[in-house]
C-alpha cells in the first residue's frame, strides 16, 4: 500500500517537475526571441552559426540522403514491378522524400549532428563560467549566445532538408534509370505529374522550418538548463538528441494530419 | 576560424540549397507559370458527383484548364453544387458541356469541359448549363443486368 | 565618515529551505582593498554574487554606490556592472576568442571606440599583467597562471570602481600566487577601485589587502586589518590564521560517540 502511494507521489512530483520545466523553457524561448534583435543586427555572429549548423551538416545530409534516395529506388522498384507499375517509381521516390522523409530524416540528423554540437558549446560555456562571466561584463548570453545559434538553427533546417530530398531523388534516379533501366521518360514525367509545389514542396519546407524551430529551442534550452559539470553537459546532449527525436516524429505527425488530410 | 573561409562556405551552402529548391520546384514537381495564373470561378450542377474531389483537374481536349475549388450539396435541390477555377485565358461559351470523367478505368475523376458553338462566353460567377453526372459502376452493373433480364423476357414473351 | 562604497546591512540569503547568509553586515570603502575569508562552504561566493547581482537576496540591504542592487531592472543592472570588473575562479576565458579579443571584447561591446584605439587598449593592460607577448594565444594554450592575468586584464579593460576577486590564488604555484598578489594590490590603487576578494589563502591575502572580514556558515564572525587579524584571539580568527585542525570549525563531523557506534555495529 504504502508502496504504491510512494510511487503515485512519484509519478506526481516528475510530472510537476516536467510542466514546470516546460514554463521555464517557455520563458526562455520569449526571452530569446526578444533578444534576437541583436542577431541580426550583427550579421557576423549569424554566419558564423550558420557555418556551424548549416555547413559543418552538408556532408551527413547529403550522403545520407544519396543512400535513402538510393534504398528507396531499389525497394521502390522492387514491389512496383511486381504490380507492373515501375514508371511510378519516380512519383514514389519524390512524394516520399518531399512529404515525409525529406524533412523527417535531415531534421533527425540535424538534431544528432548540429543541435548536439549547439548543445555542447554552450553547456561547455555554462560549466566554465564563461556564461556568467559574460553576463557580468554587462552582455546579454541570451542575446551574444543563444539566439544567434538558435536562428542559425532555424535557417539551416529548411535549407538541409531540401539538399537531402534533392540528394534523395537524385540517388533514386541514378538506381532506378541508369543502374536498373527504368524509363527515364516516364520517372520524370510522372514524378512532375503527381508532385504539387503547393501540396508537396511547399508543406515539405514548412514541415523542416517547423522541425528547425523545435530541435535549435530543445538544443540551446539543454546547454542553457545543462548542470555545470562535465557529468551534467554530457547529460543534456543526449536529452537534446532525444528530445528532438521525439519532437520531430510527433509535430510531424501533427503536421501531415493537417497538411495532408483528405488528398 | 578565418572569416573570409567561413563567409566562403556559407556563401556555398546558402547558393546549393537554393539551387536545391530550384530544382525540386521545377524538375520535381509541377510548379509553372499556370500556378499562379488569374482565375476566375463558374459554378456546375450535378446529379453525382461520384468520386469527384477538390482540387482535382478541370480539363478541356485533355488539357488541363482549371481546378474544381469547392463542392458543396445544395439542400434545397438535392443536387451537388461544384464551384471550378479556370484560368483567366481560356473562355468557354454558354452552351459548353460539363461531364464528370474517369482518367483511365478506374483512375481519378475529373471535369470535362466540351466546348458549344455560342458566342456568347460563361462570364465569371456564371453557371455551365448542361451538365452529365459520374458514371457510377453500381447503376451501370444493375441497368445492365436490368436490360438482360427484360431482353431474356421479350424473347420468352416473343416464343 | 564617507558613505562606503558597498554597504550590506542583515542580509540574509536562503536557497530553498538552507539558509546560506544570515544576517551579514559589511561596510566596503572606497578605493580599498577587502578581504573575506572563511572556510569552503560558508557562503563567501555566494555574497560576491549578490555584489554582482546575478541572485537576489531573501532580506536586508546590499547598497553599490549608493545603489539598491536587488531594486535594479535589467538595464541598469547592465549599467551598473559596466562599472565592475570580476574576476573568475578559473579565468573563464572565453575559449574561441585569442587573448587579444578576450580583453578586447568589454571594451568592443561597450564603447565606440575605433579599433586603433582598442589595441593600444588591449596591449596597455596586457603589458601591465605583463602577458603583452602574448595576446595572439589561444587560451586553451595558456598555464593557469596565465590564463588568470588575462582574465585579470579582461576584468579591468574598462577601468572598473569596483573589482570582485573569486578565489583568484585557487591551484596556482608559488611565483603566479604571489604575481597575482601583487597584480590586484598594483591595479586597484592605480585605478583607484574599491575591490572586494574572496578567498580562503590567508598569507598571500593578509599581505595584500587593506581590512578583513571572516565568516563562517553564512555568519561574520570576526573582522580588521591584517595586523589586527594576526593577533586576534578570536577563536574562529585564530583557528583559521594558524591552520588548526580544529577549534570552532570542528573536525569530526557530527555523528554519535564512537562507543556507540562500534558497539552498534557487535550487537
Amino acid at each position: 500500500m504504502q508502496a504504491l502511494a510512494r510511487f503515485f507521489s512519484m509519478v506526481g512530483a516528475n510530472t510537476i517537475d516536467r510542466i514546470w520545466r516546460l514554463g521555464f523553457a517557455a520563458r526562455f524561448f520569449i526571452g530569446m526571441l526578444s533578444h534576437s534583435g541583436e542577431t541580426f543586427r550583427r550579421p557576423r555572429l549569424l554566419v558564423r552559426e550558420l557555418y556551424v549548423s548549416g555547413v559543418l551538416s552538408l556532408i551527413i545530409i547529403l550522403v545520407s540522403g544519396l543512400f535513402v534516395g538510393l534504398v528507396l529506388g531499389l525497394q521502390g522498384y522492387d514491389t512496383l514491378q511486381r504490380y507492373g507499375s515501375s514508371e511510378a517509381l519516380g512519383i514514389l521516390v519524390a512524394l516520399s522524400l518531399v512529404r515525409e522523409l525529406g524533412p523527417v530524416v535531415a531534421g533527425l540528423l540535424f538534431a544528432s549532428r548540429a543541435g548536439s554540437s549547439m548543445t555542447a558549446e554552450v553547456g561547455l560555456m555554462k560549466a566554465t563560467e564563461q556564461l556568467t562571466a559574460m553576463d557580468m561584463m554587462a552582455v546579454n548570453p541570451l542575446a551574444r549566445i543563444m539566439a544567434p545559434r538558435f536562428w542559425g538553427g532555424v535557417l539551416s533546417m529548411p535549407l538541409l532538408a531540401a539538399l537531402f530530398t534533392a540528394a534523395g531523388i537524385f540517388g533514386g534516379w541514378l538506381i532506378g534509370v541508369v543502374f536498373i533501366g527504368v524509363d527515364e521518360g516516364a520517372f520524370w514525367a510522372q514524378m512532375q505529374a503527381n508532385v504539387n509545389f503547393r501540396d508537396d514542396v511547399l508543406n515539405g519546407i514548412i514541415k523542416s522550418a517547423v522541425f528547425g524551430v523545435a530541435v535549435s529551442l530543445i538544443a540551446v534550452f539543454e546547454g542553457f538548463d545543462a548542470v555545470p559539470t562535465a557529468e551534467g553537459v554530457s547529460r543534456a546532449i543526449t536529452r537534446t538528441v532525444v528530445t528532438s527525436a521525439l519532437a520531430i516524429l510527433a509535430l510531424d505527425f501533427v503536421l501531415t494530419s493537417f497538411m495532408f488530410r483528405g488528398l | 576560424m578565418n572569416r573570409k573561409v567561413m563567409d566562403f562556405w556559407v556563401g556555398v551552402f546558402v547558393v546549393i540549397s537554393f539551387a536545391a529548391v530550384l530544382f525540386l520546384a521545377l524538375k520535381v514537381s509541377n510548379f509553372s507559370a499556370s500556378s499562379f495564373a488569374s482565375t476566375y470561378e463558374i459554378t456546375a450542377k450535378f446529379d453525382n458527383i461520384g468520386g469527384l474531389k477538390v482540387r482535382g483537374p478541370v480539363k478541356s481536349a485533355g488539357v488541363v484548364v482549371g481546378r474544381v475549388a469547392d463542392i458543396r450539396f445544395d439542400p434545397q435541390t438535392y443536387e451537388a453544387n461544384v464551384v471550378l477555377k479556370i484560368e483567366s485565358q481560356y473562355q468557354f461559351p454558354k452552351d459548353t458541356f460539363a461531364s464528370i470523367l474517369t482518367s483511365g478505368l478506374l483512375g481519378e475523376q475529373y471535369i470535362g469541359l466540351d466546348a458549344g458553338g455560342d458566342d456568347r462566353m460563361i462570364p465569371a460567377g456564371g453557371a455551365v448549363a448542361k451538365t452529365q453526372s459520374a458514371i457510377v459502376l453500381e447503376k451501370l452493373i444493375s441497368q445492365f443486368l436490368f436490360n438482360k433480364a427484360s431482353e431474356g423476357k421479350k424473347d420468352a414473351d416473343a416464343q | 565618515m564617507p558613505t562606503p562604497y558597498v554597504e550590506i546591512n542583515g542580509l540574509d540569503f536562503a536557497y530553498g529551505e538552507r539558509q546560506i547568509l544570515s544576517g551579514i553586515s559589511m561596510r566596503l570603502p572606497k578605493g580599498k582593498l577587502t578581504a573575506i575569508m572563511g572556510g569552503s562552504g560558508c557562503g563567501k561566493t555566494t555574497l560576491l554574487r549578490l555584489m554582482g547581482g546575478q541572485i537576489q537576496p531573501t532580506r536586508g540591504s546590499l547598497k553599490v554606490a549608493g545603489q539598491e542592487v536587488s531594486q535594479l531592472n535589467e538595464r541598469d543592472l547592465y549599467q551598473m556592472r559596466r562599472r565592475m570588473g570580476m574576476l573568475f575562479q578559473f579565468g573563464a576565458l572565453f575559449t574561441d576568442l585569442s587573448v587579444y579579443d578576450n580583453v578586447a571584447f568589454p571594451l568592443r561591446e561597450h564603447t565606440k571606440l575605433p579599433e586603433s584605439a582598442i589595441r593600444d587598449l588591449v596591449l596597455l593592460k596586457l603589458e601591465a599583467v605583463g602577458l603583452r607577448g602574448a595576446s595572439n594565444l589561444m587560451p586553451a594554450e595558456l598555464s593557469g597562471g596565465m590564463a588568470r592575468r588575462v582574465a585579470l586584464a579582461r576584468s579591468v579593460a574598462l577601468d572598473p570602481e569596483l573589482i570582485l576577486f573569486d578565489e583568484p590564488f585557487t591551484g596556482l604555484d608559488p611565483i603566479s600566487l604571489s604575481i597575482i598578489a601583487t597584480l590586484i594590490r598594483r591595479l586597484t590603487d592605480a585605478l583607484g577601485a574599491t575591490a572586494v576578494m574572496v578567498t580562503h589563502d590567508v598569507h598571500e591575502s593578509l599581505a595584500v589587502v587593506d581590512y578583513v572580514y571572516f565568516m563562517s556558515a553564512g555568519r561574520v564572525v570576526g573582522s580588521g586589518t591584517p595586523d589586527e587579524i594576526k593577533v586576534s584571539a578570536d577563536p574562529y580568527v585564530y583557528q583559521f590564521v594558524h591552520a588548526q585542525p580544529d577549534g570552532p570549525v570542528h573536525f569530526h563531523y557530527p555523528a554519535v560517540s564512537l562507543d556507540e557506534d562500534l558497539l552498534a555495529g557487535a550487537a
